[in-house]
């Protein structure tokens, strides 16, 4: 009994004991307070390793940043690196100073890649998925606003997701943020390119524009990020150091008075129109989202580059119907051009948005007079090349290496100049078969024979009839593999693209040969080819090539199967049973 | 062991358990304060904030404000404002249906007006249930701020804290405000154009206030981030809703008196009435008038009539034709930022 007593009484004590320090620290703090305090530091102290002010070379202006890989590619904005020039200069938070390049531009997107140098183990930011991400969430940005950071050290602004998914129309000529992050979090000028974060220190989206209209240049509660989900969909094309663009469907909806997004308008030479979709059709889904809302159809469409395709889901008297459609281009080529030189040169030498503290007269920045031209460091002169249309064209040249050294893993072809003779036969029973030579090709069906002649315009030759070119397009394809896409015409690395019937992104290279252009898609883990398109013509569907069943020919792996598509359909699917590749010289 | 020393101990060991159900319960019923996010909190409120459209256009003035559901049958509380002075206001609810809202009423004192759109069992605030504030209090403000938000997308919401509750009059001189009642001041940025009409919730999306409209400090030209308590304007909300604060309407049972009051007989001359909703601001008062003894002044704008909301000049001569020429004129006129009452009788015959 006593016994029984002193056991009561022990255990009362203890839990009268216990139960309140394990919920209150000392000084009458929550535990959970001073928990969610403690991983919300340790969050921070993650996150800001990451964070990067970037400077002109003459070491003013800029704006801020965030590495996102050990090799030290890191994102900011366009209009933070456009004053600043092809090199810069990157602090980061371990006070040292890096030496940095332009690597790939999305100007509409107000996006920037550059490179960091002089370490191969920078501490990049974690990705998050930028779709999960709700209003209420609590949220930090962490960059240079105001350019304080004399030390490096970066500042953190904390606060909550305001909005998702908001559309914010273009300022100015060009820069448009679409399906961004909207966040109480202060972002102010130089808080630019730099990093929001969620709370868990993961990187949820660059941060670059607020809505300031009469009360000046300094947060009023405001600031929006772009998503990184949408950065995410650019990378490979930023890294392909080129000058990337949007895209458009070819069609724009309004929405009727019943309340639903309907196309409004559409291109007859839009590939949306060569799909199907047609004046007034109802936009039920696009890219996999419900579409409510003008602005929610412009979201879907801000996310994607050019010439990726996205599903869309219509309604037609009733009927319910997909489509895949390949995205247009928003700007003209050379109007990309144009618009990103125009910019740097007008902006050259002066530092940049930060250029107003608060409470400052609105003046005119304190810039030297006129464009100074900045020293680049020797070493780093290889890392930039100049050419039109491209932000640096060093970064597509390796690129383009990367995947043909990738593609040539399977096997050098380039001995092999001889007639390849391919035998094999349809899903339907039909016997194929296809002479691929230098100088000319020819390709045998039951209703006929085709040819291709170099000299003669190839656009013109697009045999087996309704294939879309499936001899030309395997004609180049012979050639490519032999000689290499930069020795048979222009080429260049595109970036990334999902793939029909494939899951993932894939490399993209595209080569010009005589007047159509063949765009290669190769699979990043193997280097192996997965699909050629060839375009004959603006305005007309490509034949489309889909390689599979790769198997050992004379030491080379080799498709044994091809899908061909045109168009909505399916052309032919071959089985090769007989693959004979010359090594001999040219024939007649 | 007896049985009733077994008795005791079971006693004792509910005892035991009671204390210590209650401790967990405290500290369960603890602020957590170290909330993950406000995400769940943020999703309950948003069905119940409106997007308010109306007049606006020249010199920079927003046709567009905030307002939130304070009824399932479709009551909108806003703030009075220059936006509401036509008669094609539209309300977008949060799922992006879009209605016309009519003015319920308005009680210009606490800048305050209800609007009723045709719509029922919609997801609303109940006044009765909204809380107090005091310095320190975390809050959520719910607005449509630079008008962000179109159609069917979520209203912008902002955090931060109640800096101090204190009256708006304290600052008189430096902010023009019409209200000089008591006020929560936030840490947050929350009164930007088109935010004015929002809901302000403590954390748990309690109902606290309505964000107020933007007031501008003019010695250094920096905001005022502010919203009024719901018991400030609770009583106003009320008497709107029953009918008070409401312009005269065609009521079949009233009868006008043959002899009513008019604005001749008081010597009042309003600007000319060519809007659908033209405010009435006297243009000029006719010298000896029963006005200019009251002091009445050109510019004034008339609010109230006898605790009639005057609405416009048109709302206003209805009003006054229901008033007999013999009765008091008991007038609520806006001067400038301040609100002067003066009572007036037509002349003798």
């Amino acid at each position: 009994m006593k016994r029984l007593n002193v056991r009561f009484e022990f255990f009362l004590a203890v839990i009268l004991l216990v139960i309140p320090t394990m919920a209150w620290s000392d000084d009458g703090v929550p535990e959970a307070v001073l928990e969610a305090q403690r991983l919300r530091t340790e969050a921070i102290a993650r996150a800001v390793k990451s964070a990067i002010s970037v400077y002109s070379a003459d070491g003013k202006g800029g704006g801020s940043g965030v590495v996102i890989s050990a090799d030290g590619y890191a994102l900011s904005n366009f209009h933070v690196t456009s004053p600043v020039g092809d090199y810069m200069q990157c602090s980061m938070s371990d006070g040292r100073l890096y030496d940095a390049v332009i690597v790939g531009l999305d100007p509409t997107g107000d996006v920037a890649l550059i490179k960091l140098f002089g370490r191969d183990d920078f501490p990049p930011a974690v990705m998050a998925d930028s779709d999960e991400v709700q209003a209420g969430d609590w949220c930090f940005a962490v960059g240079n606003p105001f350019l304080l950071a004399t030390d490096f050290q970066p500042t953190v602004t904390y606060g909550i997701v305001s909005g998702v998914h908001r559309f914010q129309f273009p300022a100015g000529t060009i820069l448009e943020y679409a399906d961004c992050i909207q966040t109480d979090a202060s972002i102010n000028p130089g808080n630019s390119g730099g990093p929001l974060f969620n709370a868990d220190g993961q990187l949820i989206g660059i941060n670059g524009r607020g809505s300031f209209e009469k009360r000046g240049r300094v947060n009023v509660g405001l600031g929006y990020a772009i998503s990184i989900n949408q950065i995410k969909n650019f990378m490979g094309h930023l890294r392909s150091g080129r000058i990337v663009d949007h895209a458009t469907l070819g069609a724009t909806v309004a929405v009727d008075p019943d309340g639903r997004v309907v196309v409004s308008n559409i291109l007859e030479t839009s590939d949306a129109y060569r799909r199907g979709l047609r004046y007034g059709d109802e936009v039920l889904r696009f890219g996999g989202r419900k579409i409510r809302s003008v602005n929610g159809f412009k979201n879907v469409l801000g996310i994607y580059p050019r010439g990726w395709r996205v599903p869309l889901t219509c309604l037609r008297d009733g009927e319910k119907y997909e489509l895949l459609v390949r995205l247009a281009g928003v700007h003209a080529r050379e109007k990309l051009i144009e618009l990103v030189q125009k910019k740097t040169r007008k902006r050259t030498g002066r530092p940049m948005p930060p250029d107003k503290r608060p409470g400052a007269p609105d003046k005119k920045p304190l810039t030297p007079k006129g464009p100074k031209t900045p020293v680049i460091p020797d070493a780093l002169t290889k890392f930039i090349k100049k050419k039109a249309g491209y932000a640096n064209y060093y970064f597509n040249q390796q690129s383009l290496q990367r995947v043909w050294n990738g593609c040539r893993t399977g096997g050098d072809f380039s001995k092999f100049t001889g007639i390849w003779n391919l035998t094999g036969q349809t899903t339907d029973a039909d016997e194929i078969s296809i002479q691929l030579g230098h100088g000319n090709s020819a390709v045998t069906v039951p209703e006929g024979r085709s040819t291709v002649v170099m000299g003669t315009d190839f656009s013109e030759q697009l045999g087996p009839a309704g294939s879309g070119g499936l001899l030309a397009a395997l004609h180049i394809w012979r050639r490519v593999l032999i000689e290499g896409p930069s020795k048979i015409g222009d080429a260049y690395y595109l970036g990334t693209q999902p793939l029909r019937g494939h899951d993932g992104l894939f490399d993209v290279v595209v080569v010009t040969f005589d007047v159509v252009e063949v765009q290669m898609s190769f699979d990043p883990a193997s280097g192996r080819l997965v699909a050629l398109e060839m375009f004959s013509e603006l305005g007309e569907d490509p034949c489309e090539i889909y390689f599979g069943d790769y198997r050992d020919v004379a030491g080379l792996q080799f498709p044994h199967r091809m899908l061909v598509r045109h168009g909505d359909g399916i052309f032919a699917e071959i089985e090769f049973v007989d693959i004979e590749l010359a090594i001999a010289k040219e024939e007649t | 062991m007896s049985c009733q020393t077994r008795q005791f101990n079971k006693l004792r060991w509910t005892t035991c358990l009671l204390v210590v159900f209650t401790l967990v319960g405290q500290i369960a019923a603890q602020p957590a304060g170290g909330e993950t996010t406000f995400a769940p909190v943020v999703r309950r409120v948003q069905p119940r904030i409106v997007k308010i459209y109306g007049a606006g256009g020249p010199r920079g003035l927003e046709a567009y404000q905030s307002g939130f559901v304070i009824s399932s049958e479709g009551h909108i509380l806003t703030v009075w404002s220059y936006v509401l002075d036509t008669n094609f206001v539209t309300a977008v609810l949060d799922d992006g249906r879009r209605f016309k809202a009519e003015l319920v009423g308005a009680d210009p004192r606490v800048e305050i007006a209800v609007l009723k759109i045709e719509a029922e069992d919609l997801q609303h605030f109940n006044l009765d249930d909204a809380v107090e504030l005091s310095a320190g209090s975390r809050i959520l403000a719910f607005s449509n701020l630079f008008n962000v938000a179109v159609g069917d997308e979520a209203a912008s919401v902002l955090h931060g804290n109640v800096a101090g509750r204190t009256r708006l009059a304290a600052r008189r001189g430096a902010f023009d405000s019409a209200y000089d009642g008591p006020a929560y001041v936030l840490d947050a940025m929350t009164n930007n154009p088109g935010a004015g009409g929002g809901a302000l919730t403590d954390r748990r999306g309690q109902l606290a206030g309505i964000i107020g409209k933007e007031l501008r400090n003019q010695l250094d030209n920096t905001w005022l981030n502010y919203a009024i308590p719901i018991s400030e304007v609770q009583l106003s909300v009320e008497q709107i809703i029953s009918g008070q604060l409401q312009p005269r309407t065609d009521d079949p049972d009233l009868r006008k008196p043959e002899a009513p009051i008019t604005l001749a007989l008081l010597g009042i001359i309003l600007v000319p009435d060519i809007l659908a909703k033209t405010p009435p601001y006297i243009d000029s008062v006719a010298s000896g008038s029963p006005a200019e003894e009251a002091g009445l002044q050109r510019d004034d704008m008339i609010l109230f009539v006898n605790d009639r909301l005057a609405g416009s000049a048109s709302d206003l001569k209805e009003t006054l034709s229901f008033i007999d020429r013999i009765d008091e004129v008991r007038l609520l006129v806006q001067r400038g930022r301040t609100l002067v009452e003066t009572s007036l009788f037509a002349p003798d015959e």
